[in-house]
């Protein structure tokens, strides 16, 4: 149910401006998001994406050109615009003296929704936290605590969400775990707008690839449009061997709940699949 | 949205708390510092000390009550302080809800807070003797002092847990107002003091807060005490409501 659904692109800045004091780190940003699937704005450190994202969450003023999310106008409409939205901060937002059930029952009653006890079991069984939901969120995992933050996210169904660097700082395997938790999500219609450093997150992730550099958008497509940028690709014949991350993942098993089976049948593939 | 902002204050406000119920040693710490002043100064100091006709613990136990809140209002710093790093502040602040709610509930829990830590304080004085003859309506005139004097320093608070840089920073405000009560009425007669120094605990506001709370408990006449004190909570208050504020609008600039 989306009580709040606007018109036109999910996301749409034109000229946006930022500067902190003499340092300009926006200096017209143009994007466009379609509704649906997920866009990944990378950049490197300092770039100004979390300035971006701030921007477009309400959190911040643009000092030039404008944004509009889910149709609504981030500078006049800003109630409107955090009916449609919500944030996941590059810190996993959680109250961490509060348990798992109780972040979720408090951002649930927050937005104002019938039976929030039920929204927060929910979301507990389809993010494998039910048997930490009685447990503080101070004494979770790096992804678990992600995980639960991501699923504050959901509550509400917002038709955009906004990750700020989501995996910044967590191992392999709990970002495979967020990586997961983020496909499902842009699987059931959600617009998703993630920024990150990290070239393979943007690459497994995302349908679409902006790069923010010194302050602009300066491509913006899908990863084979982005390709197609470089010299058509030339025929090369290489020894492939296992990445580290292959071989990593062959020893220890893939994401979380995975039955020893599984583990040993992907540990036989990973390393199978480069012979 | 503004008809849900005493919702989402309220809802806030259980979060708050939660918080307070499950790390109790705050409301201890707040009251240990003013009960072991107490002890010192009724049975180390208060026996040099010449207050007149009533007992030392009676004279002393209004300007303990104010030391517990000017310490327990750092918590409120502190907390908010937390919020604001841990990114929660701003989860909150990009969700549909009423944004001053957030600082609401703050405020409301230290005032609950403060109330726990000055109960506890007042029980531990009954213990050690202090009597008072005050009617019902002498108490609530004395909680409500307490509540408009903890509510303007909360905002202070605000203040203080908006624009530190650091934990320490946040809580360390909180020193000054500890130690304004020793510069006034609370402990001695001020008529014992020099000059200058007498003239400004005459008319800082501890002192007449001090003295209303001390006749209401003797059930003296209030006389224009009262009024002063009132005064000045009111003014601290609307001051540091509006600096809080305006320190708030730009976390969000």
């Amino acid at each position: 149910m989306r009580t709040h659904e606007g018109h036109g692109p999910a996301i749409h800045v034109q000229g946006l401006e930022k500067s902190y004091k003499e340092l300009a780190v926006l200096r017209g940003v143009d994007l466009d998001v379609p509704r649906g699937g997920i866009v990944a704005l990378l950049g490197s450190n300092g770039a100004g994406k979390t300035t971006v994202v701030k921007i477009l969450a309400t959190l911040l003023r643009a000092d030039g050109g404008t944004a509009t999310v889910n149709g609504f106008d981030v500078a006049r409409e800003a109630p409107q615009v955090r009916e449609s939205i919500s944030l996941t901060g590059q810190f996993a937002a959680v109250d961490e003296v509060l348990t798992g059930r109780e972040n979720l029952v408090l951002v649930a009653r927050l937005r104002h929704l019938r039976d929030p006890g039920r929204i927060a079991d929910d979301l507990l069984a389809r993010f494998s936290l039910t048997d930490a939901g009685a447990r503080r969120a101070g004494t979770y995992s790096g992804g678990m605590r992600r995980r639960l933050d991501i699923a504050m996210s959901l509550i509400g169904d917002p038709p955009v969400v906004f990750l700020d660097e989501p995996t910044t700082g967590l191992d392999p395997q709990a970002r495979i775990e967020v990586w997961q938790a983020v496909k499902e999500l842009a699987a059931g219609g959600t617009t998703v707008l993630l920024t990150t450093q990290y070239l393979d997150e943007a690459e497994q992730l995302a349908d679409r690839i902006a790069i923010l550099h010194e302050g602009r958008i300066i491509v913006d497509g899908t990863l084979a449009e982005l390709k197609q940028l470089l010299s058509p690709a030339k025929v090369e014949y290489v020894e492939k061997q296992p990445t580290l991350e292959d071989v990593f993942f062959a020893i220890v098993g893939g994401g979380a709940g995975d039955s020893p089976a599984d583990r040993a049948d992907r540990a036989v593939r990973a390393v199978g699949s480069h012979e | 949205m503004a008809q849900h902002t005493l919702g989402d204050t309220a809802v806030l406000l259980g979060r708050s708390l939660r918080h307070i119920a499950r790390s109790p040693d705050t409301i201890i710490t707040t009251a240990v510092t003013p009960i072991a002043m107490m002890l010192l100064f009724v049975y180390v100091f208060g026996g040099a000390i010449d207050t007149g006709s009533e007992s030392y613990v009676t004279y002393l136990l209004p300007g303990i009550l104010l030391v517990t809140i000017a310490s327990g209002i750092a918590y409120t710093a502190y907390r908010l302080f937390l919020d604001m790093q841990g990114g929660i502040f701003e989860r909150f602040q990009s969700m549909p809800i009423a944004r001053s709610s957030v600082l609401w509930a703050h405020v409301l829990t230290s005032l609950v807070a403060n109330m726990i830590s000055i109960v506890v304080v007042v029980l531990v004085a009954l213990l050690m003797g202090f009597r008072s003859g005050a009617g019902v309506l002498a108490w609530l005139a004395v909680a409500g002092i307490l509540v408009v004097f903890t509510l303007a320093l909360t905002w202070i608070a605000v203040i203080a847990g908006l624009s530190a840089k650091s934990v320490d920073g946040a809580s360390a405000f909180s020193y000054p107002l500890i130690f304004l009560p020793f510069i006034s009425s609370a402990f001695v007669p001020t008529d014992t003091m020099p000059g200058p120094v007498r003239a400004f605990a005459d008319n800082q506001p501890v002192t007449s807060i001090v003295d209303a709370t001390r006749n209401l408990f003797a059930q003296q006449p209030v006389g224009t005490d009262i009024w002063v004190a009132l005064a000045w909570c009111v003014g601290i208050l609307v001051v540091a409501y509006a600096f809080a504020m305006s320190a708030y609008r730009r976390t969000v600039s």
